[in-house]
């Protein structure tokens, strides 16, 4: 992308002639700049308008460390543990995806191609460090723990879904016990929400080791909420990594859509704040950005923004088809040539830390843990009805809220031994809707 | 720089120390265009010096405000306030133990405006609690309405600062704050299992929108969404509310309809200072998110006693500021005192005035229909609703059964509105046969009350339809046509004449 200001940022030139102005013009209010007797338009944040942000990356194509790479401390037990997270992933994706279109559970959303950018980040992350997510982050509760099961309970909604007690739509999970904030469906809502989070970590002294890591893409970068966190978390300022998953799309629109600019990442000096971008397919590559910004933030109490570049191979979500909207060639293409798993793999067996054999008894593995917790999973009952009317104040229950539970009591008495569609749903609940028919 | 107008009137204002002189520094310029509205108080051969130097404040006068009985003018008045709970009588009956603390022997009370009973406020909750914040535009210097005064030097930068011009990034910034709370080990407020305490600032009422989704969408649901294991508890949002007599379409709004539907969220609107600081400290210590609505003509034309120690009023509960057997007025904010001054005017019209026939004749009639004897007068029952969502629906039905006739008042449009919702709750009887018994802290005697009953009661009662009034549906309050747009002192008193000849 080629831009058309004329005027290169010329730092010796520029700081000759504002010496020489100086003592003649002053400085204006406001800023330190200096003074120029020529319009010096620009449109670039490298200096060179004909030059993008470079993008770090440490291995190659086929997992070769590119020249000059500085490999992040790595052991082989480490490395494992990346991949295998890296290929959980797909794995679980794979069957909640058939659940989905089996009707099992009302909605899904896969990490296809993101699995470097999301484990990268989780591995880098302290895991107390507080995660406020977009959506496509559940990686980052399985590297913390969070386990299959509590997945799956939430992917159904039923009574074990601690997340949201089955209120929310599935992969819309959150764990106090696992420092992640519960996903809310409106975009970018939470950005601005990781700057006061920031700044209560930065407030309580026995948290000042930890940052919020805040998780958003390339499409919700374009909402206010977007502008209004990096400008708290620069400003006031918090420690918050910002982390951009530039996956190319938002549902249907390319990011060449979605802004004119150079990426995400020339948003960050913007703000006044530390900015890398970094190939989001190089799982250490990722390792390293986000650690080296993680340590940045907790250095300066600042914000750091890490825009990863990567490409979602899935549809946006299961209600979504992009071929409606992209060629399967390209997909296909991308999946061969730049895949996040292969590329570390390579990588791994170069080492002699993996080999066809544990490839094949990791996805045995896998496969069968996931379908484990999904069989439990499927024939869980929901939470009782009652839960609908809960949770919504604390303290004092207001009087519409209670007439409101009693009024859907009474209905329930009158119709709920009759009226079918009532019937084949309170089945569903655990108490099968007694414990509101019992006030 | 000389000419710039809105540089001289900043001059002017900082130069003369006037106790007249607002401040008129908020960022979408808030200064009067029309000297006549408020200079009449000062005299005619002065008029064009004096509105030169003293441009009408920016917290607007309310004429109706000085002689209001319900401000509390003496200690005892004002200690002697239904339902205060005193802070350090209920640090007493937690540990067991009594004193003094629960009378009001040794307290003292203060002569505070409304904006200095909300700095009052805001630092008992600043020194009752370390992890309460205050934030906002321009509220370091103390804020374009003085509610922060010199708290920034008092509790530190740290505690009290200024945010960049962002709404939605305020209150998003407060939301992620407050949901931080259980988990900054602070002894005080981690045991009570509530966020930390985030009080975010919004300007004016007028520029909450861009933060309305961070409200809706997020901190109304953010208990529901987590099943419980997250919650905004600590968040206040304070915003400046209600016309002020030159505020125009962007300094008058009063949104509060917009909210009615936030299941999860409080709203909360102080009619005096007294009321403001005990109604603040309450949302703030409330283990929900509140959003608190300063009517801001009443900054500084409200001025009353208020007790100096640390107190709350409850939330959630209307308060009946006279008693009534007659017709019941709702109203909440600035329009309690337009009601005051209304119900005055129907025992006390202008004598000789075409208001007094317009009054004999429908007591006349009134007398009549309820055959009440020559002599006797109505009188009226009126309530400050104070929280507006939930708002007391059960202490409006209580007062209707008794009074038959029911007249809401606020400034915000009619249509969406409170007053809107209210009438529709009286007569819409939702649980029509069940039988749906509540109980509340604030209920008489604390017995269960049987909503359906008491719902059915006021409804077969009715002796008038629900009358509301409210701002007109334009689309916010006209500068030049302001007098004609808020519900003031004889449209109040048309409604009550309407109501009672019915």
């Amino acid at each position: 992308m080629l831009r058309r200001a004329s005027f290169a940022f010329r730092p010796n030139v520029v700081r000759r002639i504002a010496s020489l102005s100086t003592h003649s013009l002053g400085r204006l209010p406001n800023t330190q700049s200096p003074i120029v007797s020529k319009p010096h338009f620009f449109n670039s944040v490298t200096g060179d308008s004909s030059e993008q942000i470079p993008a770090f990356r440490l291995l190659d194509g086929t997992g070769v460390p590119i020249d000059g790479a500085e490999l992040p401390d790595l052991d082989e037990a480490f490395a494992r543990k990346l991949y295998e997270h890296m290929q959980l992933l797909p794995n679980l994706d794979n069957i909640l995806y058939n659940v989905q279109r089996q009707g099992k559970i009302s909605f899904y959303m896969t990490a296809y191609g993101e699995e470097a950018t999301i484990i990268g980040s989780a591995a880098a992350l302290a895991n107390d460090d507080e995660v406020l997510g977009q959506y496509r982050e559940m990686g980052v509760l399985l590297w913390r723990g969070f386990g299959l099961d509590n997945v799956m309970a939430q992917c159904f909604g039923n009574h074990e879904d601690t997340s949201s007690k089955g209120r929310q739509m599935p992969v819309h999970f959150g764990s106090p016990k696992h420092h992640f904030h519960t996903i809310s469906s409106p975009l970018a809502t939470q950005i601005p929400q990781a700057a006061g989070v920031a700044y209560a970590l930065r407030r309580s002294p026995e948290r000042l080791n930890s940052v919020a890591a805040c998780f958003f893409g390339e499409g919700a970068a374009s909402e206010g909420d977007f502008h209004a966190g990096l400008l708290l978390a620069s400003t006031i300022p918090s420690p918050v990594v910002f982390i951009v998953r530039n996956n190319g799309f938002a549902i249907s629109t390319p990011s060449s859509e979605q802004y004119h600019g150079d990426g995400i990442a020339s948003r960050g000096p913007g703000y006044g704040i530390d900015t890398v971008r970094v190939d989001g397919n190089d799982v250490l590559a990722v390792l390293a950005a986000v650690r080296e910004a993680r340590s940045r933030c907790l250095e300066q109490g600042r914000a750091v923004l890490v825009e990863c570049m990567s490409y979602r191979v899935g549809h946006h979500s299961t209600s979504d088809d992009s071929f409606a909207y992209r060629a399967r060639s390209e997909v296909e293409d991308r999946k061969r040539i730049d895949n996040p798993l292969v590329r570390f793999r390579l990588f791994m067996e170069s080492r002699g830390w993996w080999d066809a054999q544990a490839e094949e008894e990791l996805k045995t593995r896998l496969r069968a843990d996931v379908l484990k917790a999904f069989k439990h999973a499927e024939v869980q009952s929901r939470w009782e009805l009652s839960e609908l009317f809960t949770d919504i104040y604390a303290g004092e229950e207001p009087w519409n809220i209670r007439e409101q539970r009693n009024e859907l009591s009474r209905l329930l008495k009158k119709y709920g031994k009759d009226w079918e569609p009532w019937k084949r749903e309170l089945h569903k609940f655990k108490a099968e809707g007694n414990d509101l028919v019992k006030e | 720089m000389r000419n710039c107008p809105s540089f001289s009137r900043l001059t002017t204002h900082r130069t003369v120390h006037s106790p007249r002189t607002r401040l008129c520094l908020c960022r979408r310029r808030l200064i009067s265009s029309s000297p006549s509205t408020h200079a009449t108080a000062a005299a005619p051969n002065t008029e064009s010096t004096a509105s030169a130097l003293e441009p009408p404040p920016a917290g607007g006068h309310l004429p109706s405000i000085a002689s209001s009985a319900l401000l509390k003018n003496t200690r005892e008045q004002a200690l002697k306030t239904p339902g205060i709970l005193w802070a350090d009588a209920e640090l007493d009956e937690a540990r067991g133990t009594s004193s003094l603390s629960s009378t009001t022997a040794g307290r003292e009370t203060r002569k505070m405006n409304t904006y200095q009973a909300i700095r009052d406020a805001l630092s008992i909750a600043l020194s009752t609690d370390d992890s309460a914040i205050v934030f906002g535009e321009d509220v370091a210097f103390g804020g374009v309405f003085r509610c922060t005064l010199g708290l920034a030097e008092e509790y530190g930068r740290e505690r009290v600062f200024n945010t960049p011009l962002t709404e939605q990034g305020v209150v998003g910034f407060g939301i992620g704050y407050a949901s931080m709370g259980s988990k900054l080990g602070d002894s005080t407020l981690g045991g009570r299992g509530m966020g930390g305490t985030a009080i975010a600032e919004v300007q004016f009422a007028d520029y909450i929108w861009p933060a309305f989704d961070q409200l809706l969408n997020e901190a109304s649901k953010f208990r529901y969404r987590s099943g419980g294991r997250f919650n905004v508890g600590g968040l206040t949002v304070r915003c400046p509310t209600m016309a002020v007599g030159h505020g125009g379409l962007y300094h008058s709004q009063s949104p509060e309809g917009f909210f009615m539907g936030a299941g999860g969220l409080k709203v909360v609107i102080p009619r005096s200072p007294l009321q403001a600081k005990g109604l603040l400290l309450s949302s703030i210590r409330d283990p929900n998110p509140v959003v608190f609505m300063e009517p801001k003509i009443l900054y500084r034309s409200a001025v009353e006693q208020v007790p100096i120690s640390d107190y709350t009023l409850p939330l959630g509960h209307g308060e009946i500021l006279t008693t009534g057997s007659d017709l019941t007025v709702v109203t909440y904010g600035t329009s309690v005192y337009r009601c005051e001054q209304a119900i005055h005017l129907l025992t006390h019209p202008p004598e000789g005035s075409g208001i007094e026939k317009t009054v004999k004749a429908a007591l006349g009639d009134w007398r009549r229909n309820t055959g009440k004897s020559a002599s006797s007068s109505p009188s009226i029952e009126l309530i400050d609703l104070r929280t507006i969502l939930p708002y007391d629906l059960p202490l409006i039905l209580r007062s209707l059964s008794k009074t038959h006739r029911l007249l809401i008042v606020h400034e915000g449009p009619t249509t969406g509105g409170v007053g809107m919702q209210i009438a529709g709750e009286v007569v819409s009887g939702l649980s029509l046969t069940s039988s749906s018994s509540i109980t509340r802290e604030g209920s008489p005697s604390g017995e269960e009350e049987n909503l359906a009953q008491m719902r059915k009661e006021a409804f077969l009662g009715l002796e008038a339809p629900v009358k509301v009034i409210g701002g007109w549906d334009t689309p916010g309050v006209a500068l030049q046509y302001e007098k004609f747009y808020i519900p003031d002192e004889v449209r109040i008193l048309d409604g009550l004449v309407e109501l009672l000849a019915y």
